[in-house]
């Protein structure tokens, strides 16, 4: 689903996504917008698309080749006709397609009448001027009202086509809208599905059946940032500390921020910051409190709160740092999607400053892994790097919902009492020291970022002493038991496709369809990457050649050649989007042969 | 039974102080763990946060909770600690370069929302730490190691600027004034929301003598404008125009710290530009607005009290969900 970048296509999206979840499609999305808010209108740089994936067996990625393109201008036309397929579907809103508007968009002639769209079965829907017949009625809906409501005609006319639940989006309409505007929604939904039931020009209704083949239990479809704000409410609620989140507003880690301001209900306390610098520094400061203190960013950000991260190493505090990467360097490109992140997280402080970095690799994932990054940095006294990336923070996947009673419970052993004098750097056997918030009698310490005397604490410029404490920070990091990777595929294969992060649905998508044209691999992936899975060197070793993807120009396989001394097959892609499929079941053949 | 009467030593902590000899720092060291015992604050409900410079080292040297930060950090690090606590008294010790330079975002929006926290802000006119250079409060034509040729950025006024900053409790003090700097610091603690407390702070080292025109018993007695909220402020006028002046004919002026219009307490402020003359000390603006986070922390506890399994379950739940058996 595309058009103008106000035309609503994120919102038929997620609303088709919605109805297609709760019909019992297994599903993946992929939203794709512009940095503008309001890119100048009918451009192809002010393009706003949303693409889904689904079907009636798992499925692992928003897909590569979409089979229904819905174009609602000749900008959006433009900008994914290159994705699709001859033969593939284009419902078009042929109002768009003014001489005017189709200059815009950098055509010379109407691709509607040229033959640029010879090859595939084209629908031409006057999306506009039905909508607003479909309005008109309407006591108190305004021509505009109607304009703005074409995303849900397009949305109408899809339903129909794939047979989506319509109670599912009317009642999301009107639990949205009130008014004229909400009637005027309803009836743009009512009269696209009415159209594509009606008209001769669709002249096929796809089913597609429930995916039966999936774990029983209560599904919802979440995105990576809904999942990441209910994993941090989880830990909070079952470590019985305080969450106080600090951000500063910032494409796209921003919408975490959204949604846990909204949970006052939950405890959570959310503060927008004055800078990157701050929101991290209220993180910590909270966590000397004894709260669960989290940041979240993107980008540059990520640069800004590398001093207090450092700090939080020294401090030996609990905290937790969301970089929800996209692609650099600066500013960059803010709303489209990199891995280039890595190295930063495992090395981007001055001095020896080691921390625990856990990946997310899909949406619903997002839950767990921000569960995990909480549960190290409560147990170690350490601050841990959540890598996510902007495609698995905006995309979308069903996702199980756990039990909170089947939640671990996440002690964290607050010290309220000590026999002698208090030793705030002394360490039990996991090495994390003890974690004594203000308001403990007889417990006061003093702590900062100058180099401790071991066990006392004191401020120390002793060179062994020195050495100690830099062994030990780095002893207690790399002594985290983290679960051994797991082969997926044929163990016995030549090649291995080590991947980390959000490529994960890619990778085995990829591999799939090398294994059902007879190829055989295996594939692996890194949920860990510091300290990493104890048998990953030993992996490595075992398979004759190692694929590793990455969105970025190669930091996972420098980090393993540097780290086990095994020469892997870099394959990067920095162009801002997600690995595909297609590119992976490529460059899977390709290793292969 | 009732808790012990607390002293001064219950707040000295056993690390060796090591400033220069002559730091006008051991004066307010001396002089705030003097005054704490009278709070009747047990020191463990106490966080001293410092950020970096000679006078960040301050939090090592109170028996208290404390954490030196980063540099020009702490105001934030004491906001987060603020927004996880409302049951301690936070102080923040910093100093001009610290506060004014690479703090300055921190410390004005700390001011801004009005965070229940302390700021003392030492003052020497100098770097000290980094061994000489000019801060942000250093005169214009300073000559120091970075300035060999005077210094050509004028300096910053840190009370003006807390005004600026919609600083709800703005005070200036002076290290060896043993009868007002615990004056200054009572009217601090009581104060509900941020105070900016300026003490000027005599550097031996690097910046001997920059405060002598107030720390001097003699022309200290003449240069010093004592603000004490209902009385006439001495030597300072209204003139015909409405304008505060030093001397002069004119009516008067009585202080008022409650005065919610902050431009008189910036007018107050703007009467002197440096410290080597007539200098208002003092109090210059005591007044209440809301405290950041203050009902919020209290309903945040009650709910985060109340959440359990059951109401993590309905959170996760909530919305479009299906069941596959």
């Amino acid at each position: 689903m595309a058009g103008d970048s106000g035309d609503g296509m994120q919102l038929a999206g997620s609303r088709f996504t919605d109805a297609t979840a709760v019909f019992g499609n297994d599903l993946a999305t992929l939203p794709d917008f512009p940095a503008e808010i309001r890119a100048p209108a009918g451009t192809v740089a002010g393009v706003s698309a949303f693409q889904i994936h689904f079907a009636s067996r798992d499925i692992l990625t928003p897909g590569d080749t979409p089979d229904v393109l819905v174009a609602m201008n000749p900008a959006a036309l433009k900008a994914n006709l290159p994705l699709m397929q001859r033969g593939a579907t284009i419902l078009v809103n042929e109002d768009a397609f003014s001489v005017r508007a189709v200059q815009k968009a950098g055509y010379a002639e109407n691709p509607l009448e040229d033959g640029t769209l010879a090859g595939f079965t084209v629908k031409r829907v006057p999306m506009s001027s039905l909508t607003t017949r479909a309005v008109e009625g309407i006591e108190g809906a305004t021509s505009r009202d109607a304009q703005k409501a074409k995303n849900l005609f397009a949305l109408g006319v899809l339903s129909w086509l794939y047979d989506r639940p319509v109670d599912v989006t009317e009642r999301w309409i009107r639990g949205k809208f009130k008014g004229p505007v909400c009637e005027a929604n309803l009836a743009a939904f009512r009269a696209g599905w009415s159209f594509g039931e009606t008209s001769e020009l669709i002249d096929v209704q796809v089913k597609v059946d429930r995916n039966v083949d999936v774990a029983p239990g209560t599904y919802r479809n979440v995105n990576g940032t809904e999942a990441t704000a209910l994993g941090l409410i989880a830990a909070s609620v079952k470590s019985g500390l305080p969450l106080v989140f600090g951000a500063y507003p910032i494409t796209p880690a921003s919408d975490l921020l959204h949604a846990l301001a909204r949970r006052h209900d939950m405890g959570a306390r959310t503060i927008q910051a004055e800078d990157e610098i701050a929101a991290a520094s209220m993180a910590l400061g909270a966590a000397f409190g004894g709260a669960l203190g989290v940041t979240c960013t993107s980008g540059p950000g990520l640069d800004l709160k590398t001093e207090t991260i450092g700090l939080a190493v020294a401090l030996e505090l609990p905290m937790v740092i969301i970089d929800v990467q996209r692609a650099g360097p600066s500013t960059g490109m803010p709303t489209k999607t990199e891995q280039s992140d890595l190295l930063q997280a495992l090395y981007g402080r001055h001095g020896e400053s080691p921390l625990p970095v856990v990946a997310a690799q899909s949406p619903g994932q997002c839950f767990e892994a921000v569960f995990e990054a909480a549960q190290l940095a409560i147990k170690y006294r350490t601050p841990v790097i959540l890598l996510s990336d902007l495609f698995v923070a905006n995309s979308s996947e069903p996702w199980r919902i756990p039990d909170a009673a089947s939640l671990p419970p996440i002690d964290p052993r607050l010290r309220t009492t000590t026999t002698g004098p208090f030793l705030p750097y002394s360490r039990d056997d996991n090495l994390a020291r003890p974690w004594a918030i203000p308001g403990t009698p007889g417990l006061q310490h003093r702590i900062g970022g100058l180099e401790k005397a071991d066990r006392t604490g004191a401020i120390s410029y002793d060179g062994p002493n020195h050495a100690r404490m830099t062994q030990l920070r780095a002893e207690k990091v790399d002594g985290i038991p983290v679960p051994d990777l797991e082969i997926h595929g044929e163990p016995d294969a030549d090649l291995l496709v080590l991947g980390w992060g959000s490529s994960y649905g890619t990778i085995r998508a990829g591999a799939r369809r090398v294994r059902e044209g007879g190829g055989r691999v295996a594939t692996a992936h890194l949920r860990h990457l510091r300290p990493m899975p104890a048998n990953t060197g030993a992996l490595l070793r075992k398979f004759e050649r190692v694929l590793v993807p990455e969105m970025n120009s190669g930091q996972l396989a420098h980090e393993l050649r540097a780290r086990y001394l095994v020469d892997v097959i870099s394959y990067s892609k920095v162009q801002g989007q997600p690995l595909l499929p297609s590119e992976m079941e490529q460059q899977i053949w390709r290793h292969l042969s | 039974m009732a808790a012990p009467e607390l002293t001064k030593a219950d707040f000295q902590s056993d690390q060796e102080t090591r400033w220069c000899p002559g730091c006008g720092d051991y004066a307010v060291l001396a002089a705030v763990q003097a005054f704490f015992p009278e709070l009747g604050i047990p020191p463990e409900r106490i966080v001293f946060v410092s950020g970096i410079g000679c006078a960040g080292r301050f939090a090592y040297y109170m028996d208290t909770y404390g954490m030196h930060g980063i540099h020009g950090r702490g105001p934030a690090l004491a906001t987060g600690l603020a927004a996880a606590r409302d049951d301690l008294s936070i102080w923040v010790v910093t100093g001009d370069g610290d506060a004014l330079s690479i703090g300055g975002n921190h410390l004005i929006h700390a001011l801004r929302r009005n965070v229940p926290i302390k700021i003392l802000l030492f003052n020497n006119q100098i770097y000290g730490l980094t061994k000489g250079q000019a801060s942000p409060t250093s005169e214009l034509g300073k000559v120091t190691k970075s300035t060999p040729f005077g210094s050509i950025d004028g300096p910053f006024n840190p009370v003006s600027l807390a005004l600026g900053a919609e600083a709800t409790f703005v005070a200036r003090t002076i290290d060896t004034d043993k009868q007002h700097l615990p004056m200054v610091l009572r009217a601090a603690a009581a104060h509900e929301g941020a105070a900016l407390v300026e003490i000027y702070q005599n550097c031996p080292v690097f910046n001997d003598g920059a405060f002598d025109a107030l720390r001097d018993k003699k022309r200290g007695a003449e240069n010093r404008i004592y603000l004490e909220h209902g009385e006439p402020i001495r030597g300072v006028v209204r003139d015909a125009e409405g304008a505060l002046r030093i001397g002069g004919e004119g009516e008067p002026v009585i202080h008022d710290a409650h005065r919610e219009d902050p431009s008189y307490a910036f007018a107050l402020s703007r009467l002197s530009s440096s410290p080597d003359g007539p200098t208002p000390i003092g109090i210059f603006r005591d007044v209440r607005r809301p405290v950041s986070g203050r009902d919020l922390a209290r309903q945040l506890a009650a709910a985060r009290a109340a959440a359990d399994d059951a109401s993590l379950d309905a959170l996760m739940r909530a919305g479009d969900t299906w069941t596959i058996s």
